[in-house]
């Protein structure tokens, strides 16, 4: 086994998901044999290669700091599944 | 012909010499779709009025002779691009009802151009998926056989192109969503280098594979298209500043001494014979146009399907944190604090293939884990990515299959996660080396389903990508096939 029930319970949690039992199961054995796959990897000898997170050769792009106009609270808040005044409102997170 | 069978140049001459109006062309591409969409599935949201509106002030720009590249075309835009003012739901529950306040740039230009756009398209939630099977609006039929899937995860503007539901449309292609699609439904698709189309106010997937491109009806539309895409963007970091070629200028010349790479590993067993002899095919074709062909090798092609789906989820993982039920999307009402809220908004807005990206991604790149996945993955993809560079030393383009099999039946790999990853070992290298491509129509299978050919080219060689598809596309000189709707 390359990933337990437990681990992909742990997994779901730092991903903020919740998954039911059954879920959880076909998850486990669908990650299973992905994982497993993903062995064929280990065949590729990588001894001193310079990882590529990028395809496109670039450095940083910098730009001037120019203040420009942006969108407004009311525009952004348009889209809030809830909003108060100029807030996004979330349930409470202090007790 | 009726006018949505047509295609840009056709229909740019036509507006051009006042023969016809943007009003008329947009007019029967709704009634086209009015007759097809209820057996295809390609749209999920139509705009007909403001449509019909773009259209009039297209008209309006046309007789003021302020003509751009795209004036007065109506075109279809995968509902992964913002809209402003026009939902933007990425085939997914989270953002059913999400409404951007802003434009992506391609859109912007397309519509400072006096471009007319139709609606926004079906595909894979998120991009994720190569059959516009995951969509939580329900699946994109091949127009060829509706048993059958277009492909994806761009299957709704693949399918919306082949079957004249506009005149030409805009996907993106983070492992082959353009390239796919386009094979599978019989018309072409690029997808550009990475870098040289923005990507601002592109649904995020996979930031570093990400690309829009064009789906078109010929190539030479293709190449129109691009010249109306293509170049820097300040607002996408990732964006290249360099210039950008008049991509007709590389349409009409030949390849004559061309060298054309047949690269070894991608003709592999299991590859369906059907599609090894339409590619045997194009190989003769090119020899007859005065290109040689030569053997090239990318000796980490076996590799790709694996350094992908950890590379693709990883960055997921990262970008679908954002849809956390706070500043806009699907939030569930219930849960008691801000915790159970995150968690019961992603758990039921995101659909199973989304949750289980996310779930690889989390996982290679969690403690303990990183170095043996995404370390190692990332030094896999820096090798592939010198396996094309050592290539193109020797060769122009390269000449491959787009798919390894034709359209394959609606829910066959729904249940195989594996096997549907699988189906993308042709498409998903262009995307790590950040390599454009483009698929052509080469021919059809016996039962009548359509082949594609890819080429690909080194960073920046759309040019190149154009002019062996547009010489090839001449050499053959068949007339195209329509789906029977």
């Amino acid at each position: 086994m390359k990933i337990t029930k437990r681990e992909v319970e742990y997994v779901a949690h730092l991903a903020r998901l919740t998954i039911g039992e059954d879920e959880t199961e076909k998850f486990t054995s669908q990650l299973n044999d992905i994982l497993v796959y993903m062995d064929i990897l280990n065949n590729v000898d990588t001894a001193g290669v310079e990882p590529t997170t990028h395809a496109i050769d670039l450095t940083n792009a910098f730009r001037e700091d120019r203040v420009k106009e942006s969108l407004g609270a009311e525009a952004t808040l348009v889209n809030a599944p809830d909003a108060f005044g100029d807030c996004f409102r979330v349930p409470r997170v202090i007790e | 012909m009726t006018l949505h069978q047509l295609t840009i140049h056709e229909l740019q001459n036509m507006l051009r010499d006042g023969e016809v109006s943007s009003r008329e062309i947009t007019e029967a591409c709704f009634e086209r779709i009015d007759a097809v969409e209820d057996g295809l599935n390609a749209y999920i949201t139509l705009t007909r009025e403001s449509a019909l509106r773009q259209a009039e002030h297209a008209d309006g720009l046309i007789r003021a002779g302020k003509t751009g590249i795209l004036t007065g075309i109506p075109l279809a835009l995968k509902d992964v691009m913002c809209t402003d003012g026009v939902k933007t739901t990425c085939g997914s529950r989270v953002l059913e009802h999400f409404v951007p306040p802003y434009d992506a740039t391609v859109v912007k230009k397309l519509r400072d151009d006096g471009a007319v756009f139709l609606g926004k398209t079906n595909m894979d939630e998120f991009a994720m998926g190569s059959s516009t099977e995951t969509s939580c609006f329900g699946v994109t039929r091949n127009p060829w056989d509706p048993e059958r899937i277009p492909g994806g995860s761009s299957g709704g503007s693949a399918v919306a192109v082949a079957a004249d539901e506009c005149i030409a449309a805009l996907g993106s292609d983070t492992g082959g969503s353009i390239r796919q699609p386009a094979a599978l439904c019989g018309v072409v698709g690029l997808k550009p280098t990475y870098g040289r189309v923005s990507r601002f106010g592109l649904v995020a997937f996979a930031s570093s594979l990400d690309q829009i491109g064009p789906f078109a009806k010929d190539v030479e539309d293709c190449a129109i298209m691009m010249n109306a895409l293509a170049g820097y963007d300040p607002g996408d970091s990732t964006s290249v500043p360099v210039d950008v070629p008049d991509y007709r200028e590389f349409l009409s010349r030949d390849i004559e001494g061309w060298t054309i790479g047949i690269p070894r590993e991608y003709f592999i067993e299991g590859i369906d014979p059907e599609i090894s002899a339409a590619i045997d095919g194009v190989i003769g074709a090119i020899e007859e146009m005065g290109g040689k062909c030569r053997e090239v090798s990318i000796p980490h092609t076996k590799y790709c399907v694996a350094v992908y789906y950890i590379v693709a989820p990883s960055e997921a993982s990262s970008n679908l944190a954002r849809y956390d039920g706070v500043r806009y999307g699907f939030r569930a009402d219930d849960g008691t604090d801000l915790l159970e809220m995150y968690k019961m908004s992603r758990s039921r807005g995101f659909g199973a293939e989304v949750k289980r990206r996310i779930m690889i991604g989390t996982y290679a790149l969690s403690s303990g884990y990183y170095d043996a996945y995404y370390r190692k993955a990332s030094q896999v993809r820096a090798l592939m990515k010198q396996d094309f560079e050592d290539a193109f030393a020797t060769c122009d383009v390269i000449v491959a299959p787009v798919t390894p099999m034709p359209a394959f039946k609606i829910g066959e790999k729904m249940d195989d996660p594996l096997q549907m990853y699988l189906t993308d070992i042709f498409t998903l290298s262009a995307n790590l080396a950040g390599i454009p491509g483009i698929s052509v129509p080469c021919g059809f299978t016996k039962g009548d389903l359509p082949i594609g050919v890819q080429f690909l080219a080194p960073h920046f060689g759309e040019g190149k990508l154009l002019q062996v598809a547009d010489a090839y596309e001449r050499h053959t000189n068949t007339e195209r096939r329509r789906p029977a709707l």
